[in-house]
């Protein structure tokens, strides 16, 4: 199953809801395109729902650090929503738990975007 | 001694291969009675290297193949990936947990592997390509989960 990503905004907040695999290739490119499209639009608070990402290789990590730096650097938020056990698993051996803020409630972590 | 259980594989340098080789993984490794978790592992560990000798070794060639050959001896699944590059110094692969290496985009997948396997070798092959042989240990609880 390839990656698919749709983008609702809920007040100030863009969340990108992602279902599928992010690996190398179409899931990978498809997440950095939708990042950049966010931030050419002006939309510099991300959220992605990551609650039904089956998989995701370490092309896969890299872009979700490689958006969360390009965002941070023009002065936005990327925060991560519902890890589910393997992509949580992951960013917790890669240490990259402790670079992301992480949530696992929706409403909270749109209150949580300054 | 013979390997109780043998698949042998040679590939395409493409993206699909990648594909491939981690479901023909999977399937060998969850026939071999492997746990759901190591299943998954190994899988992961399978598509990291292959990625790695498809995109870092073969520079996506077609000339070139990327082989996989997986073997269980005594219980243990031995992965074993070949490609036809240049070959590299596992030494010299940046520390992904190195404060100023954690938010690199890529370099991550060596350390997977290592995370996922129990036994990680790399050799230089002649006249050119590089082995990567990687060995799970069997779960202390095979099986299905009850």
């Amino acid at each position: 199953m390839s990656i698919k990503a749709s983008t609702r905004q809920v007040e100030s907040v863009t969340i990108v809801d992602i279902s599928g695999r992010i690996t190398l290739g179409e899931g990978s490119t498809i997440l950095r395109d939708t990042v950049r499209d966010l931030l050419n639009r002006g939309q510099k608070k991300i959220l992605l729902n990551l609650g039904d990402v089956t998989y995701i290789d370490s092309s896969g990590i890299g872009e979700l650090v490689s958006g969360f730096t390009t965002v941070t650097n023009q002065g936005g938020q990327l925060k991560l929503l519902n890890l589910t056990k393997k992509v949580h698993d992951l960013l917790q051996i890669t240490k990259l738990y402790t670079v992301f803020e992480v949530h696992n409630d929706e409403a909270t972590a749109v209150r949580s975007f300054a | 001694m013979s390997p109780e259980k043998r698949v042998e594989v040679m590939l395409e340098s493409t993206l699909e291969s990648v594909d491939q080789a981690e479901a023909i993984t999977l399937r060998f490794a969850g026939e071999a009675g492997f746990n759901e978790e190591d299943v998954a592992k190994v899988g992961m560990a399978v598509r990291e290297s292959m990625v790695n000798a498809v995109f870092h070794g073969n520079h996506y060639d077609r000339r070139k193949k990327a082989g996989l050959r997986l073997e269980l001896e005594q219980g243990r699944l031995v992965a074993t990936v070949t490609d036809q590059g240049e070959g590299f110094d596992v030494e010299r692969v940046p520390d992904p947990l190195a404060p100023e290496n954690m938010l690199r985009q890529s370099g991550r997948g060596i350390f997977l592997i290592k995370a996922f396997m129990d036994e990680f070798h790399v050799r230089r092959l002649l006249p050119r390509g590089t082995e990567v042989r990687m060995i799970k240990y069997p779960s202390v609880t095979n099986g299905k989960e009850g």
